[in-house]
C-alpha cells in the first residue's frame, strides 16, 4: 500500500471513529464496539509476527493478560497511577517477550509457535495458582478507571474515543514500521530466509524486535481491558483466547495492518451473532458451540482465501475493475 | 522425603500415563515427518477414541470389538479431517496448514461437545478386580491394560514400517520427499496415510485410557499438548525419542503431582519444553537414536 493511501485511510478511520458514537447510542452496541478496539490492537501486532515474520504466536492471550494483571496488580496493590501502571505493564511485557524469543527466534521452523503455547498455558496456571495475588479463578477487582485530571473515562462512550484513539496511534506506528527499512527487511525474511540473510539482513534480530512490539501491543490491550471492565479473570486469557486472536488476524489478512481492524471486527462481531443466534437454532446450544465457528472460518479461510479476507476482497474488487475497463495493449 | 516404595508407585503411575503421551506423540511424528505439518488436532483423537468406547458400552459388545469399532472411527475421522480440510490447501505453506489443524482442533471438540455435552463421562475398566501389588507398589488392572496395549501397538507400528510396503513407504516420504515422489510414492496418499495412522495412535491411546479419568470433550487440548511436549522431547522426527520422552514427561510429572503439588504437573510439562527448546532442540536423545527407524 502506498504511504499516500495509507494517510488518507487513516484520517478515513479517525473519522469513522469520530462519528460511530454519534450513531450509535445503546451501551451495548458501544462496548461491543470497545472491545473491537481492544482486540484489533492485539490483532495488529499479531499480523505483523504472522504475517511479515512468518511465525505463529499461539499464546498472544498471554502478553495480553500480563498487560491486563501487571496494570490490575500495579494499581490495586501498589496504588499506582492508571497511566503509569500502563507503561509499566508495557515496559513488563516488553521485557519478557524480550526474554522469550530471544534465544527461540534464533532457532529456524516453528518453534515459535510451541515456545508461545508453552508460554501460554505457564502464564494462564500463574494467573489461576498465584491467589493470593491475582485473585486466582474468581479473579481481581476494583481496578481504578483511566483519568486526565478531573475527567474519568468512565462511559462506553469515553472509553470507545479512548480505546479506538489507540487502534489509530498503533496502526499509524505499524505502518511505519511495515514501510520502513525494518518493514522491508521483514518481507525480504518471509520471502526467503536465506536469500535475506545473505543479503545481510540479521533475521533473528528483526524477528525479535517485531515479536517484542507485537507483545506491547496485546499488554496495550490488556491494560485498557483491565481499566475499562475493571475487573480481570483468568479464562479472558488462557489458550482458546490466543487461537481467538489467531483466527482474527487470519480472517483479516495475516500479511495486512489494515485486515487486523477488519479480522477483529468481524469475529468479535460473529461471537456476539452467534452467541444471540445459536441457542436458537439448537434448544440445548450453549455459549460455547460458538468455537464450531471459529474452526470453521478458520479452516475455510485458510483453504480459499489464505491472504484473508481483505486482501482477497480487494483483489476480487480489483480484477473485477480490470475486467470492466479492458482495453487493447499498445503493441 | 518419599519412601522407595512411594517413587516406585508414582513411577507406576507415571509409565501408566506417559505410554498415552507416547502414542500420541507418536502421531505428532508421524504426520511432521510426512507432512511438515505439527497437527494441533492431534488430541481430539485420543478424546474421540475415548468417547466413542463410553458410547459403545451401553451395546454390550465384547471389549476387544467395541475397542476396534472405537479406534475404526477414530480412523475414518482422521481421514476424513486430511481430505476435507488438509488436502484442499495442499499446495498452501506449512504455517496455513498448521493454522488449518488448529481449525480442525476446534471443530473437532466442538462437534463432541455437541454430540455428547458438557458432563464428564465414566467408563468400567476393562477387567473388574482390586489391583495387584508390585514390589510394594500398587498398579490398577486398567493401568497394566494400557501398558500392554501400547507395547503392543508400538511393535505392530514398528512391523508395520519395518516389513510392509506401505510403511517403508512412509518412511521414505519421510526420509526424502521428493525423491519418494521420483520413484512413484504419491506424496497424498502419504498424507492421508499419516494422518490415519495419527488418529489410529490417538484413538488406541483414548480407548484405553478412559476407564482411568472421566471422559470429556475438552481432554483432547490435554492429552494432545503432552504428546506435544513428549514428541519435541525426542525431537520432533524419532519415533523411538518421541516413545522416550513420553515416558519421561509421564513420569515426571508424577513425581512432581505426588511429591510436590498436583496443580504444578502441568506447568512441570510445559517448563521442560521450555528448558528443551532452549537448552537442546533438536531433542533430547538426538545423537543416540534419532532417524534409527527412519522416523
Amino acid at each position: 500500500m502506498r504511504p499516500g493511501g495509507d494517510t488518507l485511510a487513516l484520517a478515513g478511520l479517525g473519522l469513522g471513529v469520530a462519528l460511530v458514537p454519534l450513531g450509535v447510542t445503546s451501551q451495548y452496541h458501544l462496548s461491543i464496539g470497545v472491545f473491537i478496539g481492544i482486540h484489533a490492537i492485539v490483532t495488529i501486532g499479531l499480523c505483523l509476527v504472522m504475517g511479515y515474520a512468518g511465525q505463529i504466536s499461539l499464546g498472544h492471550a498471554a502478553f495480553y493478560g500480563l498487560g491486563a494483571y501487571a496494570s490490575g496488580l500495579l494499581t490495586t496493590k501498589l496504588g499506582a497511577n492508571p497511566w503509569a501502571a500502563m507503561a509499566g505493564a508495557m515496559a513488563l511485557t516488553a521485557g519478557v517477550a524480550y526474554a522469550l524469543g530471544r534465544p527461540i527466534l534464533r532457532l529456524r521452523g516453528h518453534y515459535l509457535a510451541m515456545a508461545t503455547l508453552a508460554f501460554g498455558i505457564i502464564a494462564y496456571l500463574a494467573f489461576v495458582e498465584f491467589t493470593e495475588l491475582t485473585g486466582g479463578p474468581s479473579g481481581l477487582a476494583g481496578i481504578p478507571r483511566l483519568r486526565v485530571g478531573g475527567f474519568v473515562f468512565d462511559t462506553d462512550r469515553k472509553f470507545f474515543y479512548l480505546t479506538w484513539g489507540g487502534v489509530i496511534a498503533v496502526v499509524a506506528l505499524s505502518l511505519n514500521v511495515v514501510n520502513s527499512r525494518v518493514g522491508r527487511a521483514l518481507r525480504a525474511i518471509h520471502g526467503s530466509e536465506v536469500a535475506a540473510e545473505t543479503l545481510g539482513v540479521d533475521t533473528a534480530a528483526y524477528k525479535l524486535r517485531v515479536f517484542t512490539l507485537s507483545a506491547v501491543y496485546a499488554a496495550l490491550a490488556g491494560s485498557l481491558y483491565a481499566h475499562y471492565l475493571s475487573f480481570v479473570s483468568p479464562p479472558t486469557f488462557g489458550f482458546i483466547a490466543s487461537v481467538e486472536f489467531v483466527v482474527m488476524a487470519a480472517v483479516g489478512g495475516l500479511a495486512s495492518v489494515w485486515g487486523a481492524p477488519f479480522g477483529a471486527a468481524t469475529v468479535t462481531l460473529l461471537t456476539e451473532v452467534i452467541r444471540d443466534v445459536m441457542p436458537r437454532l439448537l434448544a440445548y446450544a450453549s455459549g460455547e458451540h460458538e468455537v464450531i465457528a471459529y474452526g470453521l472460518l478458520l479452516i475455510l479461510i485458510m483453504i480459499f482465501v489464505p491472504e484473508g479476507l481483505t486482501v482477497g476482497g480487494l483483489r476480487a474488487l480489483r480484477r473485477l475493475g480490470r475486467a470492466g475497463r479492458r482495453v487493447p495493449a499498445a503493441p | 522425603m518419599a519412601g522407595p516404595e512411594q517413587l516406585l508407585q508414582l513411577v507406576l503411575v507415571g509409565l501408566t500415563q506417559g505410554a498415552i503421551y507416547a502414542l500420541i506423540a507418536l502421531g505428532f511424528v508421524t504426520i511432521y515427518n510426512v507432512t511438515g505439518v505439527i497437527n494441533f488436532a492431534q488430541g481430539e483423537f485420543a478424546m474421540l477414541g475415548a468417547m466413542l468406547m463410553v458410547s459403545l458400552a451401553p451395546l454390550g459388545l465384547p471389549t476387544p470389538a467395541a475397542f476396534f469399532l472405537a479406534v475404526a472411527g477414530v480412523v475414518v475421522v482422521g481421514g476424513g479431517v486430511e481430505r476435507l480440510a488438509i488436502h484442499p490447501a495442499r499446495r498452501a505453506s506449512v504455517v496455513t496448514l498448521i493454522i488449518i489443524t488448529i481449525g480442525a482442533d476446534i471443530v473437532l471438540r466442538g462437534l463432541a461437545l455437541l454430540a455428547w455435552g458438557t458432563d464428564p463421562l465414566p467408563l468400567a475398566p476393562f477387567s473388574a478386580g482390586p489391583p495387584l501389588t508390585f514390589g510394594g507398589a500398587f498398579i490398577t488392572r486398567q493401568a497394566l491394560w494400557i501398558l500392554g496395549t501400547t507395547a503392543v501397538t508400538l511393535a505392530a507400528l514398528y512391523a508395520f514400517f519395518e516389513y510392509t510396503y506401505p510403511g517403508k513407504t512412509v518412511r521414505a516420504c519421510a526420509i526424502n520427499r521428493l525423491a519418494a515422489r521420483l520413484s512413484g510414492i504419491s506424496p497424498e496418499r502419504m498424507s492421508l496415510l499419516a494422518f490415519c495412522l495419527a488418529a489410529a495412535l490417538g484413538g488406541v491411546g483414548g480407548v484405553v485410557i478412559a476407564p482411568l479419568t472421566l471422559v470429556s470433550y475438552d481432554m483432547g487440548l490435554y492429552l494432545g499438548l503432552r504428546g506435544f511436549v513428549a514428541a519435541v522431547m525426542g525431537g520432533l522426527v524419532s519415533a523411538p525419542g518421541a516413545v522416550a520422552g513420553a515416558l519421561l514427561l509421564g513420569i515426571l510429572e508424577a513425581l512432581v503431582a505426588g511429591i510436590w503439588k498436583a496443580a504444578y504437573k502441568e506447568a512441570a510439562a510445559f517448563l521442560v519444553l521450555f528448558v528443551i527448546l532452549l537448552l537442546r532442540p533438536q531433542g533430547l536423545f538426538t545423537r543416540a537414536v534419532a532417524r534409527q527407524a527412519g522416523l
